[in-house]
C-alpha cells in the first residue's frame, strides 16, 4: 500500500509528519482552550445568579 | 436586516454554533481525501521525483497563510472604521491559525528545498517576505498579550495588520515582482499553458478546499472562545466592584 518514495522518501514523510503535527497540535489547542473558557463562563454566570438570586 | 446585525456578539453566537462541527466533519474529510489521493494515488514528477506530494501541503499552507492574513486586514478594517467587536476578536483569533499556516509552509518549503535547489533557505524574495510574515505574525499576537485594555490593543493590532499586509502581498507576488531567487512562479494560474498536469492539480485543489474549510471551522471557534473570554473578563470584574463595594460599604 506504500508508495515507493524512492531515495526522498525521509523528505516527503517528515514534511507530512511535521504538518500533521502541527495542524493536531492547533486543532487541540483551540479545542481545549474553548472548552475551558465555556466552563470558566458558565462557572461565573452560575455564580452571578446565586449572588442575585 | 443589515449583514453589519450578523456581527452582533450574540447573534454570532446563535449563527456560528451549528457551522462549526459542520465545518470541521467537512475539513477532515476533504483534508483526508485530498492527503490520501495526493500520497498514494498520484505519480512522480520526472524532474522532482516524489518531493512532488509536498506540494499537497505546502501550497494548500501558503496560500492560507496569505489570505488569513488578508482576512485579518479586512476585520481590522472593520473595527477601525465601524467599531464591530466581533471583527476584531475573529483578527485576533485568526493569528494563531495564520502563524501554524506560515510555519508549515517554511518547513515544508525548506524539507523540498533541500534536495531540490541543495539548500534548506535561500534569502530569496518569496522565501524572505513569507519569513518576515510569520515575525508579523508573531508580533502581532505579542502585542495582542501585551496590551491589558481590548479596544487599544484592537486598535494597536489593526494598525500592525495594515503594515504587514504589504509582505502579505509582498509574499504573493514576489516571485512576479523580482525575476530572481530560486523560488518558481504560481504552481496554480489560470493561464492553461503554466497550469500544473490535473493529475496533481485535482488532489491539489480538494487539500486547498480542505485547508480553507478547516480555517473557517477553526476561526469561528476561536471567536466564539474570545467573545465568551471577553464576556467572562466582564463578570470577573464586576464580581470585583461588587466585592470593593461591599467592603467599603
Amino acid at each position: 500500500m506504500m508508495p515507493d518514495l524512492g531515495k526522498y522518501g525521509a523528505e516527503v514523510l517528515s514534511a507530512y509528519g511535521a504538518t500533521i503535527a502541527l495542524l493536531a497540535v492547533l486543532v487541540w489547542a483551540s479545542w481545549v482552550r474553548a472548552r475551558r473558557v465555556r466552563a470558566a463562563l458558565e462557572e461565573a454566570e452560575a455564580r452571578r445568579k446565586d449572588a442575585e438570586g | 436586516m443589515s449583514i453589519w446585525e450578523y456581527a452582533n456578539p450574540r447573534r454570532f453566537m446563535g449563527w456560528s454554533a451549528p457551522l462549526v462541527p459542520l465545518f470541521s466533519a467537512l475539513a477532515a474529510l476533504l483534508i483526508a481525501l485530498g492527503l490520501v489521493w495526493g500520497f498514494f494515488f498520484t505519480p512522480e514528477d520526472y524532474r522532482m521525483g516524489s518531493t512532488v506530494k509536498i506540494i499537497y501541503i505546502h501550497v494548500p499552507s501558503a496560500m492560507m497563510a496569505i489570505n488569513i492574513w488578508v482576512m485579518m486586514l479586512v476585520a481590522s478594517l472593520i473595527w477601525l472604521v465601524r467599531r464591530h467587536h466581533v471583527s476584531a476578536l475573529a483578527a485576533k483569533a485568526a493569528a494563531p491559525i495564520g502563524v501554524v499556516m506560515t510555519l508549515i509552509a517554511l518547513i515544508t518549503g525548506a524539507i523540498w528545498g533541500q534536495p531540490m535547489w541543495g539548500t534548506w533557505w535561500a534569502w530569496d524574495p518569496r522565501l524572505t517576505s513569507f519569513l518576515i510574515l510569520f515575525l508579523f505574525y508573531l508580533g502581532y499576537m505579542a502585542l495582542w498579550a501585551a496590551i491589558e485594555d481590548p479596544d487599544t490593543a484592537a486598535d494597536l493590532t489593526g494598525m500592525l495588520c495594515l503594515v504587514g499586509s504589504v509582505f502579505a502581498v509582498l509574499s504573493r507576488y514576489a516571485v512576479n515582482f523580482w525575476n530572481q531567487g530560486l523560488h518558481q512562479g504560481a504552481t496554480l494560474s489560470l493561464d492553461a499553458e503554466e497550469n500544473i498536469s490535473d493529475v496533481f492539480w485535482l488532489p491539489l485543489l480538494v487539500c486547498m478546499a480542505g485547508f480553507g474549510v478547516l480555517f473557517a471551522a477553526l476561526v469561528l471557534l476561536r471567536t466564539r472562545t474570545e467573545i465568551r473570554l471577553r464576556r467572562l473578563h466582564v463578570l470577573e470584574a464586576r464580581d470585583r466592584t461588587g466585592r470593593k463595594g461591599s467592603g467599603e460599604g
